[in-house]
């Protein structure tokens, strides 16, 4: 086995572990992309000037990886084109003008009956319905992953309640609020899956989130499967699919493999309560909680927000001033988010926060050679030699850098974090990816 | 909002710099350097200063000569490379020879390579082993404690005629003929527990170094087999120095734990050799100086374990 490496760096949860889930207010205008999630983008199925209710279809899963997408938001297809998308600059999004009502379309394929009397085969299809991506970040559809190819047998569901992030507490916070909901989607998940054994991991910066999924655990009973809580160190990346089924199974994905080649699936927290709401509540994703924190404590929110909603929107409902003397906004975490440029970007299925950071985040030092001290390998959660492919790229031998395996990068960041000659090393690795991918 | 600020991922960083690095290794060596000035008197203070000042207007010039931003010298590196060279050099040399040491080591040792991180050879160490070539007389000249009745010595412990003068104690204080830096070594001691507490370096290189030195000279040693006096072999001459200090820079090291365990015994097998076979009454610098070739090759063979290599089905 290998001894996985991790990290520390500052937390900076207190900013907003206890501060409540809260609503956010509805977007005059929702910038629905059809590229939320990875794989194929959705196929639209309105046309402009159509009207749309909130959670009606709007886009078709398009091919096997891919997800549906609805309307977060009831009101008036206005046009469907070319609009900022907060990770890949620009793409085409479906654009919902509000009526301010809010009126609910429900899923209803399937016959409204008892929740424990639906197969596994109707409750895959109101996943499927419901166009649920991982909301960790990655947004792989999820009907897919509950799909595995009939080869492959999955023994155990992983919920990941990690959140190793720094900054991040919506998982934090609806692990506390909705614990309930939580254990029922994973029992959704598993008997959808066929899978007895359930582990929920959560990092020991959240004991009580751990305390209150135990007690939840006390009392929903279900004799189908075993659902084990167990507590995990606060290091990062903790919450890596990879990192976690090694820690609480003592198994490696395989190189290029995926976890299912090993028999897991892992499943974040909140993509697990999406499924809950998918099947007993019949409500499609187009809400999810993210963070909003930062440098600037008097905007710092856990909030329940449309998929959608323009970030600008976002800081305007949390106070943040213009004046503020902001340096940089973050979609996602500090160590894999992106930074904005255009605040009309709006939330998508995948994002987990947005951070407002000032002055005292910019990196002061200048870029220095590489002083080969070995931080980053000591670092790398995957055991690679983050400065060999950094310094192979620097000199353009993309032929030595492939040689380091840069396509096993995770990008956690982990590296350029570490590094004290503040070299680009993830920024690096990408490049190296790019060019032999492209090869 | 009027300007946003677009980088890439991760948007912090560690507090640690190259810089803080540098400086706290120079911090490290200073209790070393106040010895040997209390041991050798005020002829020491002379040589560090000269040595120091001469590394950093040679990196200086040469950084304007290859038109980089001169302000880099200050990044601690030349600074470093000075310390170490005086302290590789014997008390009471003549002024000229540190100032010609620094500019060897700049230029040779490190700035012909491209800078910072680019050289294959630990500065300090190419700046000594041209000296010792160049001046051998100069180089070899030793001064004794202030406190001892002759003051010029022409021999260190480790010639063969003297050793039985030394007690354990008095090379453990620095009580004898030397270079500057190498001859407190709880001095020395205290400086390295202090870059093990930073985490500035770790025990690969200085145990697998000292351990291999202290094996070969208890089998071989010249009290005869399995009786050598590895304890002496060790306080005496400049393995301290040299393991702790000079064997661990980052950048003449292997990157791999297990490369640099494999670099340490090399410097210790070297040094061995060298000491008890060869000519030269010391091997740390010439040993060091080999082992620093040989990083690239053992770089290649060593690289780290990747997470989910299956291993292959027999």
């Amino acid at each position: 086995m290998t001894s996985l490496n991790f990290i520390h760096p500052p937390d900076f949860k207190n900013i907003t572990k206890n501060k409540k889930i809260e609503q956010a207010p509805l977007p005059k205008r929702a910038i629905l992309h059809l590229s939320q999630h990875a794989g194929a983008p959705s196929e639209p199925a309105v046309n402009a000037g159509d009207s749309v209710k909130t959670g009606s279809l709007i886009a078709h899963a398009k091919g096997f990886i891919s997800a549906n997408l609805h309307s977060s938001i009831s009101g008036r297809v206005i046009a469907i084109e070319e609009s900022p998308h907060p990770i890949i600059g620009i793409s085409k999004a479906i654009i919902v003008e509000s009526d301010g009502q809010d009126t609910k379309a429900s899923l209803d394929s399937i016959p409204a009956k008892d929740v424990s009397a639906l197969s596994k085969e109707e409750i895959a299809a109101l996943i499927r319905e419901a166009g649920i991506v991982g909301m960790g970040g990655a947004a792989f559809p999820l009907s897919v992953k509950l799909n595995p190819p009939p080869a492959k047998k999955i023994n155990t569901l992983i919920i990941n309640g990690a959140e190793c992030e720094p900054f991040l507490t919506c998982d934090h916070r609806l692990m506390l609020e909705k614990p309930k909901e939580i254990i029922l989607g994973a029992q959704l998940m598993a008997k959808v899956l066929g899978v007895k054994d359930i582990i929920i991991g959560i990092e020991e910066n959240k004991l009580d989130a751990i305390e209150n999924i135990k007690s939840a655990l006390f009392r929903i009973k279900d004799e189908n499967c075993r659902i084990n809580m167990v507590n995990l160190k606060t290091r990062y990346p903790q919450g890596g699919e990879k990192q976690l089924i090694e820690t609480l199974l003592d198994k490696e994905v395989p190189s290029g493999g995926l976890p299912l080649d090993i028999g897991v699936v892992v499943n974040n927290v909140q993509t697990v309560f999406a499924v809950y709401e998918a099947v007993y509540l019949r409500k499609p994703l187009y809400e999810r909680v993210i963070t909003v924190s930062g440098s600037f404590p008097s905007i710092a929110k856990n909030i329940l927000t449309r998929i959608g909603t323009p970030i600008k929107d976002i800081l305007d409902y949390c106070g943040l001033s213009p004046k503020a003397g902001v340096y940089k906004i973050i979609m996602g975490g500090p160590m894999m988010g992106v930074a904005q440029f255009n605040l009309n970007a709006p939330v998508i299925k995948g994002t987990s926060g947005i951070l407002a950071l000032d002055k005292k985040f910019k990196v002061k030092e200048e870029e220095l050679g590489c002083i080969r001290c070995s931080r980053c390998i000591e670092a790398c959660p995957l055991g690679l030699m983050p400065c060999a492919i950094g310094l192979s790229v620097k000199k353009e031998r993309f032929d030595i850098a492939g040689s380091y395996d840069p396509l096993d990068c995770i990008e956690c960041g982990s590296c350029s974090f570490v590094c004290p000659s503040k070299i680009p090393l993830v920024q690096l690795i990408k490049l190296a990816k790019l060019k032999i991918k492209r090869r | 909002m009027n300007k946003l600020t677009v980088s890439p991922s991760p948007h912090i960083k560690s507090g640690q710099t190259t810089k803080k690095i540098m400086w706290t290794v120079v911090i490290s060596l200073i209790p070393s350097g106040i010895a040997g000035v209390y041991i050798y008197g005020i002829s020491s203070l002379n040589v560090i200063i000269l040595s120091i000042l001469s590394c950093i207007f040679t990196e200086a010039l040469f950084l304007k000569f290859r038109n980089r931003d001169p302000k880099t010298v200050l990044d601690g590196s030349a600074i470093l490379t000075g310390l170490l060279l005086a302290y590789n050099l014997p008390p009471q040399i003549p002024f000229w020879i540190p100032i010609a040491g620094g500019v060897v080591s700049v230029i040779l040792g490190k700035q012909i390579f491209g800078g910072l991180g680019q050289n294959i050879f630990n500065p300090a160490l190419v700046g000594r082993a041209f000296l010792q070539i160049s001046w051998p007389v100069y180089m070899t000249t030793w001064k004794n404690p202030r406190w001892w009745p002759d003051a010029i010595s022409s021999a260190t412990p480790l010639a063969k005629e003297t050793a039985a003068h030394f007690t354990y104690m008095d090379l453990f204080l620095g009580n004898r003929a030397g270079s500057i830096g190498e001859v407190c070594v709880i001095a020395l001691v205290i400086g390295a527990l202090f870059l093990l507490a930073k985490k500035i370096i770790s025990l690969h290189i200085p145990l697998s170094f000292i351990g291999t030195l202290g094996i070969i000279t208890w089998i071989f040693g010249k009290e005869g087999f399995f009786k050598g006096d590895f304890i002496f072999n060790i306080l005496a001459g400049g393995i301290i120095l040299g393991a702790f200090f000079m064997a661990t820079d980052y950048v003449t090291s292997p990157l791999t734990k297990k490369g640099k365990i494999i670099f340490g015994i090399g410097c210790g097998i070297l040094t061995a050799v060298i000491r008890l076979r060869g000519s030269y009454p010391e091997g740390v610098c010439y040993s060091i100086l080999f082992m620093n070739a040989a990083v690239p090759v053992i770089d290649r063979f060593t690289k780290t374990k990747k997470y989910g290599v299956v291993k292959k089905a027999i």
